[in-house]
This record gives C-alpha cells, sequence and structure tokens, in this order.
C-alpha cells in the first residue's frame, strides 16, 4: 500500500511537471517578448531552486547564501559578454580605473568555451572548499546557515570593493552580442527562452533522477538523521559536499542564462537578502518535492511582478504574510494545498472527539508523502504518532524536539525508514 | 498506509506511466505549435520567426503611442526598498510638473499620462520596467532612476530601443549616451568647483570619505588628479560598505592625519552615523569642516540638523534658493505634498526634466524621440535653480554651482555661486589634469 | 600616535558593547529555544522607534528634555518586550523544534515589520536629538572619549550584570538553565517550559529594544536599521557559542576589537570580510562556538 501511494505521488509530481514545463514552452507564442524574457528570468530562479531544493529539502543543509554561486556564474558569464561587447578592447569601468590593458586574469574568458566552462566549474571549486571546511569539521545545522549567510554578504562587499575588476556596484552591463548573435533581436531571445527551459527540465530530469536512486536515499537519510548514516558506515561528509557542490554549479548555470537575459549583474543581486529569497521561494512552494521548488520559483516571482506593478507598498506585507502563514500552517508548501480539506475534516472529526487540537492543519495528516515537515510535538494529539521510537539513542537524547511542546509527553523520533516525515530537523 | 516515498525499493515504480506524459506533453507542444503558427499577434515567437518590429539588427524598435489628446511618459522610480526613501520625492516632484503642464494646456495640445513603475531598489527590475514602458506602453519618454546602477542597467535598454530616459541626479560622469538627458549636474558643475573653494578657504590638505561604491571611488579619482595638479594634499582615504554603522575608527584615521577639511561622498544611510559619532567625539564644523556632494535637505532631515549645522555641501539648488521660479515651485510643492516636506536638488532636477522634455517636444513639435532629440540642443528653462539650458553636444544641461551651509533649521544657505551656469564637462576634456582620465 | 592607539583601543572596546547588546537577546533566545530569530534586527528597530516617538513626545518640555533619555530606555523595552510576547504566543511557540522553519517564519515577519515602520513613521530616516550631557566627548590630554559611547559601554555592562544576576541568583533564572540544559527533564520535574520560553523570549526581545534605544544616539533610525545589524549580531553568537549567554560576550569582544583592528590597519570593506575569515577559521577548531557546551549527545541538530 506504502509503496503503490508513493509512487503515485511521485508520478502526479512528475506529470504536475511536464504540465508546467508544456505551458512554459507555449508561453512565447503567447505572451509579447518582453513578458517573454521575464518569464525567462523566472526560470532561472526556478532552477536555482531545484538546486536549493537538493540541498535542503532533500538532505537538510540549509543554505542562506546561495546568491553566491548563482553570482559566480552570473559574472563568469558576463565576463565573457562584456568582452564580446568591447570587441577587443579593455571594458568601459576599467578604462576609468587607470588600466591600460586586461588584467590576465580575465583574458582567457573572450573565448566562450572558457566562459561556459567556468560558469559551473568556479562555483564547483568554490562550494567544494567551503563544504570541505565546514562539513569536514563537522559545521552543521544553524552554524552552517548562518556561516553562508556572511559568505553572502562578504562576496557582495568584495565584488562592491574591487571595481576596477567588477564593475563595483554597477556590476556587468551593457552587453552586446552572445556567441555572435545580437542579445537585443527577439530570435536571440527567444532561442534564449528555450535554451534556458531546455536547462530547466533537464536539471529537473537530473534532480528526479538521483533522488529515486539509492544516493537520493542517503541524503533523505542525512537529513533526517545524520549521525545514523555515518553509524552506518557512510562518510556523510563526502555525500553533503557532493550535493553541495552540485546545488552550487546548478546555480552558477542559472546565474550564467539569467545574466544573458536579462543584461546586468550586480553585488545587489548576489547579496544577503536575495539569498534568503532563494530558500523562501523553496519554502513557499513545497521542499522536497522538486516540483515545489519550481512552482515556488514561477509563483512568487510573477506575483511579485504583478503586485509590484500594482501595489508596490503590499508586496512587502504579502509576502512577509504568506511566507509566515505557509510555513506555519502549511509546511509541506503549496504541494500540500491538495491535501488541506483532507486534514480540515481530520481536525474537524478530532475536536469533535474531543482531541486537543491546533489549527495546524499539517498536523493531523497521515505523513504519506516526503516533505510533510511535521514535528511530532507541534501535533496535539500523541495518538497521532508515528510508532514508538526504536530507542535509537542519538535520536531520542536529542532533549530539543519531543518536548518542544512542554505540556505533552515526550514523543520519541520515528523509525529510520520514516523519512516521511522528513526534514523536522532540517536545519 | 505510511508511505515511504524516499525508501521505495523499486525506483521503477515512481515512474508515471508513460501514457500520462505523452498526452501532457504533447498538449503543450501541439499548442505551442499551434500558436506559433497561426502567429499570435505581438507574440514573442511571432516576432521572431517574422522579424516584424525588427530593424537591422532585429532589434525591436519602441514606438512612442500617440493617442487623441494625450501622450503617455513613463515614471520610473524605487518606490520600495531600499532606494525608496530617495526615490519616491523626486516621482512626486515629476507628477507636480506634469500637472502643471496639463494644467497649462499640455504640450502640443496633447495631456500628459504618467505610468507610474516601481523599481524595487532592484537593477534588473529596473531594466524590466523600462523595457514595459518603452515596448508595451510605447511611452514617448522616461522620467526616472537614482543611482548610477540602475542608470547602467536601463541604458542598454534605452539604446536598443531607442528610448528616452531623463536622469534627475548628480553622478559621476563618463558616460553620455544619446538616449539619457543628464539634468543632474556633472562632476565638473559639482565636485570639482567645491574641491578649489574649500582649499582655498580651509587649506590644501584634504581627506577623502566615501561609501564603498561606484560614485565616490570615481569622483575620487577625479579628486586625487586634481589635486595633484593644483598642489593639495590627499592626506588620507577611506571607503566604508553599504550599511556601515560604525565610524570610530574612520573618525580616528581622520584625526590622526589631520586635515584642513574632509570631502565627503557617503551615501544616505552612512551619513547619519558618521555625522552623530563625528560630532559626539568632540568634533563640530569648527574644528573640521567637511564638504558633502550627496547631503541634501531630505537628508539632513534624517539626520538631525545639529548634527550638520554649519557643514557644507555642495548642489546646484537649495530649497533656499533665491529665484522667483523657486518661490513658486517651493509652495507649489508644499501645498501639495505637505508643508512638512523639503525640497532640495534631485527633487529639483525631476522637477526641470519634465519641463525640459516638454520645452524640447514643443520645439521639435514632435514626440517622435529623433526628434525630440535633434531639436533638444539649446532648449532653455527658467527652472527653480536659474537658467538651465540643454548642451546638445553631451545632453547634459548648463547649471549654476552652488555651496552651501547647513543652518539650524535643517535648510541649506548658499555661500557661494558660480557667476554663470556652467557646461557640463562629463568626461572632463576642459581640464588638462583629467586627461588621463577617461 | 600614543592617542589615536588609545582611542582605537576604547573604539574596539565600543564596538563591541555596541554589538553585545545587538546580540544579547539573540543569545538567550537561541539558547534557550533554538529558535533563529531573523526578526532580531527588527525588533532593535522597534526599540529605536520607541526612543523616536519618546523623545517627540518631552520636546516640548524644554529643559526637562534631557529626562526623556531614561523613559526612553524604560520605554523602548518594554514596547519590544510586549511585541516578543505577542510575536512568541501567535508564531512561535508554534515553531519550537523547527529551527529552520523558525528562520523563515520569522523572515517573514521581518519584512512585514520592515514595512510596518515605512507606513508608520514613512520610509525617510528620522532624526533623533540626543540632550546635551549625552552630546560632545570626555576629553584628556588629546584622547577624546564620546560620552554616548561611553553610557552605551556602561548600559551593555548594567545588561550583563542584570543577565547574570537573573539567571544565576533567581528561582527563575534556575529554571531557565535547567530547560537550556535538558528540556524533557526539566518538564518531566513540574517545570512549565511553556511560560519559561515566553518569559525569555519577551525578554530577549525587550533586551533587543534596548539595544534599538541605545542605537539611535550613533546611527540612523529607519526601517533599515535591524538590517545593519543583523548578520553580525548572528555572528557574535556562533562565535560565541549558543549555548553560554557569556559566550556573547566573548563572541562580541572578538568581533568587535578584531574588526576595528583590521578596520585600521586595512580599510572598513577589507576589515569586515577579514573579520568574517576569522570567524570561519575560528569554528574550523571549535564548529559549534567558543563557549558551547559540552554534551556528550549526539545531537543531529
Amino acid at each position: 500500500m506504502a509503496l503503490t501511494q508513493s509512487s503515485k505521488t511521485q508520478r502526479n509530481r512528475l506529470v504536475l511537471a511536464f504540465v508546467i514545463f508544456a505551458m512554459l514552452a507555449v508561453v512565447p507564442a503567447v505572451l509579447p517578448l518582453f513578458r517573454t524574457t521575464l518569464i525567462a528570468r523566472f526560470m532561472c530562479y526556478a532552477v536555482v531552486a531545484l538546486g536549493l531544493d537538493m540541498i535542503w529539502g532533500y538532505t537538510g543543509i540549509m543554505s542562506l547564501g546561495h546568491g553566491v554561486y548563482f553570482g559566480l556564474g552570473a559574472y563568469c558569464m558576463a565576463m565573457y559578454l562584456k568582452l564580446a561587447a568591447a570587441g577587443g578592447g579593455i571594458p568601459d569601468f576599467m578604462q576609468w580605473s587607470g588600466f591600460d590593458a586586461l588584467p590576465a586574469w580575465w583574458t582567457p574568458f573572450a573565448n566562450p568555451a572558457f566562459a561556459f566552462a567556468m560558469v559551473v566549474l568556479v562555483p564547483v571549486v568554490v562550494s567544494v572548499a567551503v563544504g570541505l571546511l565546514t562539513f569536514l569539521h563537522n559545521i552543521k545545522g544553524v552554524y552552517f546557515s548562518i556561516l553562508s549567510q556572511a559568505l553572502a554578504l562578504i562576496m557582495s562587499v568584495l565584488l562592491v570593493g574591487s571595481q576596477q575588476y567588477t564593475g563595483g556596484s554597477n556590476g556587468l552591463t551593457d552587453f552586446d552580442t552572445i556567441l555572435g548573435a545580437p542579445l537585443a533581436s527577439s530570435a536571440t531571445k527567444v532561442a534564449l527562452y528555450y535554451v534556458t527551459l531546455a536547462v530547466l527540465v533537464a536539471v529537473f530530469a537530473l534532480c528526479f533522477f538521483l533522488v529515486n536512486r539509492r544516493i537520493g536515499k542517503i541524503f533523505m537519510a542525512i537529513r533526517d538523521s545524520e549521525n545514523r548514516v555515518r553509524f552506518t558506515g557512510y562518510n556523510t561528509a563526502v555525500f553533503k559536499v557532493f550535493v553541495y557542490a552540485l546545488s552550487a554549479a546548478v546555480a552558477g548555470i542559472a546565474g550564467a542564462l539569467y545574466v544573458s537575459q536579462v543584461g546586468i549583474i550586480t553585488p545587489a543581486d548576489v547579496g544577503v537578502a536575495p539569498s534568503i529569497e532563494m530558500i523562501v521561494w523553496v519554502a513557499i512552494g513545497g521542499r522536497g518535492t522538486l516540483v515545489g521548488a519550481v512552482i515556488g520559483a514561477l509563483l512568487t516571482s510573477g506575483v511579485e511582478t504583478v503586485a509590484s506593478e500594482t501595489f508596490p507598498d503590499l508586496w512587502n506585507y504579502l509576502l512577509g504574510l504568506v511566507c509566515i502563514v505557509v510555513v506555519l500552517f502549511l509546511p509541506g508548501g503549496l504541494m500540500d494545498l491538495p491535501r488541506v480539506p483532507a486534514r480540515v475534516r481530520a481536525w474537524l472529526n478530532r475536536s469533535h472527539t474531543g482531541g486537543a487540537g491546533s489549527l495546524a492543519l499539517a498536523a493531523s495528516c497521515p505523513a504519506d508523502v516526503a516533505a510533510v515537515n511535521v514535528d511530532p510535538a507541534f501535533d496535539g494529539a500523541p495518538a497521532m504518532q508515528p510508532a514508538p521510537s526504536p530507542a535509537f539513542s542519538d535520536d531520542s537524547s536529542d532533549e530539543r524536539d519531543p518536548a518542544s511542546s512542554g505540556a505533552h509527553a515526550p514523543t520519541a523520533g520515528q523509525t529510520s525508514s520514516d523519512s516521511a516525515s522528513a526534514s523536522r530537523k532540517e536545519a | 498506509m505510511r508511505a515511504q516515498v524516499g525508501n521505495d525499493a523499486k525506483c521503477q515504480g515512481c515512474m508515471p506511466s508513460r501514457r500520462t506524459l505523452l498526452k501532457a506533453s504533447a498538449a503543450g507542444l501541439l499548442g505551442a505549435a499551434a500558436m506559433g503558427l497561426s502567429g499570435c499577434a505581438g507574440s514573442a515567437l511571432a516576432d521572431a520567426l517574422s522579424g516584424v518590429g525588427a530593424d537591422a539588427d532585429g532589434a525591436a524598435r519602441a514606438v512612442p503611442d500617440i493617442g487623441a489628446g494625450e501622450v503617455k511618459v513613463g515614471v520610473m522610480h524605487s518606490l520600495s526598498g531600499t532606494m525608496a526613501m530617495s526615490e519616491t520625492s523626486v516621482r512626486d516632484a515629476e507628477l507636480l510638473a506634469i500637472e502643471e503642464i496639463n494644467a497649462a494646456g499640455g504640450v502640443l495640445g496633447r495631456q500628459i499620462v504618467p505610468v507610474v513603475e516601481d523599481g524595487a531598489s532592484d537593477n534588473a527590475t529596473f531594466a524590466e520596467k523600462a523595457e514595459k514602458l518603452l515596448m508595451s506602453d510605447h511611452v514617448a519618454a522616461v522620467f526616472g532612476c537614482w543611482t548610477s546602477a540602475s542608470r547602467k542597467a536601463v541604458l542598454p535598454v534605452f539604446e536598443r530601443c531607442n528610448g528616452l530616459l531623463w536622469y534627475p541626479v548628480q553622478y559621476e560622469g563618463m558616460e553620455s549616451s544619446k538616449n539619457i538627458f543628464y539634468v543632474g549636474a556633472a562632476p565638473n558643475q559639482q565636485i570639482v568647483p567645491a574641491v578649489d573653494y574649500l582649499a582655498e578657504q580651509y587649506g590644501k590638505r584634504i581627506f577623502l570619505l566615501g561609501s564603498d561604491y561606484v560614485f565616490p571611488r570615481t569622483a575620487n579619482t577625479v579628486i586625487k588628479a586634481q589635486a595633484a595638479a593644483k598642489g593639495y594634499e590627499i592626506v588620507g582615504e577611506e571607503y566604508t560598505p553599504m550599511g556601515h554603522t560604525d565610524y570610530a575608527t574612520v573618525i580616528n584615521k581622520i584625526r590622526a592625519a589631520q586635515p584642513d577639511y574632509v570631502f565627503n561622498t557617503l551615501n544616505g544611510d552612512s551619513n547619519v552615523s558618521f555625522f552623530k559619532q563625528l560630532r559626539d567625539s568632540g568634533i563640530t564644523a569648527d574644528d573640521l569642516m567637511t564638504c558633502s556632494v550627496s547631503v541634501a535637505e531630505e537628508e539632513v532631515a534624517g539626520i538631525g540638523a545639529s548634527y550638520l549645522e554649519g557643514h557644507m555641501t555642495s548642489w546646484n539648488y537649495y530649497e533656499t534658493t533665491s529665484t522667483p521660479e523657486n518661490d513658486r515651485f517651493v509652495a507649489a510643492y508644499k501645498e501639495r505634498y505637505g508643508s512638512g516636506r523639503v525640497t532640495d536638488d534631485p527633487i529639483e532636477a525631476g522637477y526641470c526634466a519634465v519641463h525640459l522634455w516638454a520645452a524640447a517636444c514643443e520645439k521639435a513639435g514632435s514626440f517622435e524621440v529623433d526628434d525630440v532629440r535633434a531639436a533638444a540642443g539649446g532648449v532653455t528653462f527658467q527652472a527653480p535653480e536659474g537658467l538651465m539650458t540643454i548642451d546638445g553636444d553631451n545632453q547634459h544641461m548648463y547649471k549654476t554651482v552652488r555651496i552651501g551651509r547647513v543652518n539650524a533649521d535643517g535648510l541649506i544657505d548658499e555661500v557661494w555661486a558660480s557667476d554663470e551656469p556652467l557646461k557640463p564637462d562629463p568626461y572632463l576634456t576642459g581640464y588638462a589634469w583629467a586627461k588621463d582620465l577617461s | 600616535m600614543v592617542e589615536t592607539l588609545v582611542m582605537q583601543a576604547f573604539n574596539g572596546i565600543s564596538l563591541s558593547s555596541i554589538l553585545f547588546l545587538a546580540a544579547i537577546g539573540l543569545a538567550v533566545t537561541f539558547s534557550l529555544m533554538h529558535v533563529i530569530n531573523m526578526a532580531h534586527g527588527e525588533f532593535i528597530m522597534v526599540g529605536a522607534y520607541t526612543a523616536y516617538v519618546v523623545q517627540g513626545a518631552f520636546s516640548g518640555f524644554g529643559d526637562a528634555f534631557g529626562l526623556y533619555v531614561p523613559v526612553a530606555i524604560v520605554m523602548s523595552f518594554v514596547v519590544a518586550a510586549a511585541l516578543g510576547a505577542v510575536v512568541e504566543k501567535l508564531i512561535v511557540s508554534r515553531l519550537y523544534g523547527r529551527v529552520a522553519d523558525s528562520l523563515l517564519v520569522t523572515w517573514g515577519l521581518s519584512l512585514v515589520l520592515q514595512q510596518l515602520a515605512r507606513n508608520l513613521f514613512g520610509s525617510a530616516n528620522v532624526g533623533v536629538e540626543v540632550p546635551s550631557y549625552l552630546a560632545g566627548s570626555f576629553e584628556i590630554g588629546g584622547i577624546a572619549l564620546p560620552y554616548t559611547r561611553i553610557w552605551i559601554l556602561v548600559i551593555a555592562l548594567a545588561c550583563l550584570l542584570g543577565v547574570y544576576l537573573f539567571m544565576f541568583r533567581t528561582r527563575f533564572g534556575r529554571t531557565v538553565r535547567a530547560v537550556m540544559q535538558n528540556r524533557p527533564m526539566a518538564a518531566a520535574l513540574g517545570v512549565n517550559t511553556r511560560r519559561v520560553d515566553a518569559i525569555t523570549f519577551a525578554l530577549g526581545s525587550g533586551l533587543a529594544g534596548l539595544a534599538g534605544c541605545t542605537l539611535t544616539w550613533i546611527g540612523l533610525v529607519g526601517s533599515g536599521l535591524g538590517q545593519n545589524y543583523i548578520t553580525q549580531a548572528f555572528m557574535t553568537v556562533v562565535v560565541g557559542g549558543a549555548g553560554s549567554v557569556f559566550g556573547s560576550v566573548f563572541g562580541a569582544g572578538f568581533i568587535g576589537i578584531g574588526q576595528s583592528i583590521f578596520e585600521f590597519l586595512t580599510d572598513a570593506s577589507l576589515g569586515q570580510a577579514l573579520i568574517f575569515l576569522a570567524v570561519i577559521l575560528l569554528l574550523q577548531f571549535r564548529p559549534k562556538g567558543i563557549f558551547a557546551v559540552s554534551s556528550r549527545s549526539l545531537e543531529d541538530e
């Protein structure tokens, strides 16, 4: 029963993803050019969100600094585009800084093949270095999140500070051609749109493939109980570095596509605030579902555009409140919406029969899919809890989660096979 | 009953049935093909396939949409995010100018209809909104931007679509796009004269302090070249990141360097921390003069006049500037937006930009971008700051330089002004010492 | 030269005291509840705006204007603590044990609070005047120490003392420490952990508000105030170690003095980057901070 249900869920998600991709494929045929470019930008965000879902939704590493990798990819691409526009000369901002010749490390970026390779390689190298420094030394959870946030801050400060090499706060902009094709032409734009869509589909397929393989299960196991995985003989740091590097590479590619279509990258696009927004897309869409990340990124950015065109003041309220409401009451994100009616019914029934009930919709649902991030203690009804803990000491000695609701009897962790109730300790 | 997605042993089971997939994707692709071929009018794909609305490069060009009895213009500033506090007032001034012109009968007999967009303090958003205004709303001109970064972001869009941007803020120079009119000061109309004036009044040892971004760094490059030529000594140069809050160390460095004055290019928020901490460490304008080029009346209000009293600024306009036009402008602005509001240089420049555009359109007898540009050279406007003339060569303005001192009420009193409006010189070609800069 | 170095040493200590004030509330709530409060900066902002309002109310009092400071200090604490209590009841109490979720939710809250501040007080910064006894500096032989900074240092020390007395000399403080060390055991022994959490969160928020009040003397008062301090406050807590409130004294000292030295030797941008680099290196040896409470339990957190 469990098996059929889960495969059904996975199939539904895949169908949903294909419907989204099919709709995206139609966009250039129905919308005017500038809206098409806008949606291409959202698709770049969706690609980043997929990578984040891999490390956060599936592996439980919350990175608040993915703007760094997005930015590295974008700047590598922008350097190529800038040199292509300079036509053998040196970029305008360098002239004002008193450069007569191109700095040596800029030179190879004139070669598109080199630049495209760097779009992936630079984020991978940096992320592996960061990953080794942190995961190998067992820096994890919140500590990693805050460090990654500081990383984003440093990145933007350094980009701004080295104006002669990076264009400073103005960033890199004013490009001309890509591989000889004029960036401004509608044909190039539509072509880039489809390249972006193809990348989105490919990244989705890769992620979907991975999470349904053995390695995907290890990711989820790390998320649910890293110590158990270590005791089983896995070197979890290696897996974490791998998935972190993967998401960095994906973010780099997204950044490169972004800069070729939006036409500008500035330090403001890679700092702390955009990095947090990336995580928020995944949370709103539904972590640990892949398609949820795509939906979250597309929908949030889409609504932001519409809202800011009509009520600029209200957008912050809207995003803030949606963030609060979704995470509080719908921890599975929008992907959990279809299950809301059933949960409301269950909750109503329970309050009828006198059970203590919180309005947390997620709480009373059967944890039938990954990504229902229910903290057992968050639930009001011990009766609904999963089977008693098999008393693995690492989990039950975790002093926080069981008793966090104070009044209730401690409810121990779940069975190790219960990846369903997912990332309650994902941070 | 409990599902265990991640732990399914058989992953084949996860795959959707092939038929469902085929159905979904086929529907989408067919739809795409059908609509693409039928050429959904105005769609991106139709444009790409037919090359309609494209010039030789295949790029689309904006065409102003001149409706019956009206003409649309774009007003594009950050109304949310960190820049909103500066830019919303400029938008207000631009809307005020539009109302004035409409009340007086409009431009070429047409009423101006503003299309207001929010750049959200985000450069990519600025580029996106610029494209929307030009390609979707078909506006005849856009008044907008504040930061150099946002201007750099929209510049390619305006050049490609052949739109017209009227930019209201002083900036670092080194730019001259045929699709932008620069209504704020070029460096030679604000920075260069201020450096000379203060060196004359207070001494030749200069300390350069700025936020770490393009305007201060470029401005200071100019000042250093100027200092080398004029025999001034740069005794220190410091940059602080955006949002920097602790200036104790910087002030300590200033103390140790013993400059005659500080040339301050800090941006908005940082000025609050700097000036508060400067005075609290016992340094007032009597002890050490500073000259700011990014602190106008609005910023003074946010810092507190008592902290700034006696310090100097360099602009082209102050609320206290005494011209009949300014009396009218200040009265109209306060009546429209409240007596608590102040006017300042960028606000006035936004107001003038609209009037200058209207005057250029009248002279051209057309709203077409190429016609307006061709006619713009030599167009004048009797502005609140005095006579403003468009320089046809570089599309900057002839402006009067005014150096002022902050008074106890938070307003700025003029202490020196150039004899006449100075010719704009964005690349500083008129200065021998600047020949290596551009 | 000697004067410069003495003043620079004072600057380092002063910056540390500012960071300590900004971070102490965060340290308290984090070490007790393991809730990452991204809205902490906005509680600081609330305190700052409260001080602004109080100052405005006193502006008509002529000579009595100087009395606004003690009133503002108390009010900032009370208002921020009250807001904290409401937020704890409505939001945070639902999030214990969900660390990542608490981060997201409080981030959403920070957006809402910032926008609220813009709509209530306008998007421009507001000016706060300080009374004459806070203006100027204490001067002795070429060394000038600003009164505001001396007072902030005094207030920071008072906060440290207050938190110490609260935690180690009161009955309630003992229950707080008990819950910090072993929540289920404390609960089993009859401690009302819900109440402990609620009161401690309010206290932490109040301390943030107090920090906001003092920051009005040296910096901007606007909707962006909290964002300027939040990352450094987090770093302070991380360096110090989440298990210990006193770790944040060390964290603040490490970052404050370190940044002053780096900034003095290089420049502000590089100084900021270097201090963060130093933090990352430090965490290589102490992944959970310097003063992390050692424990034999294996946490997956």
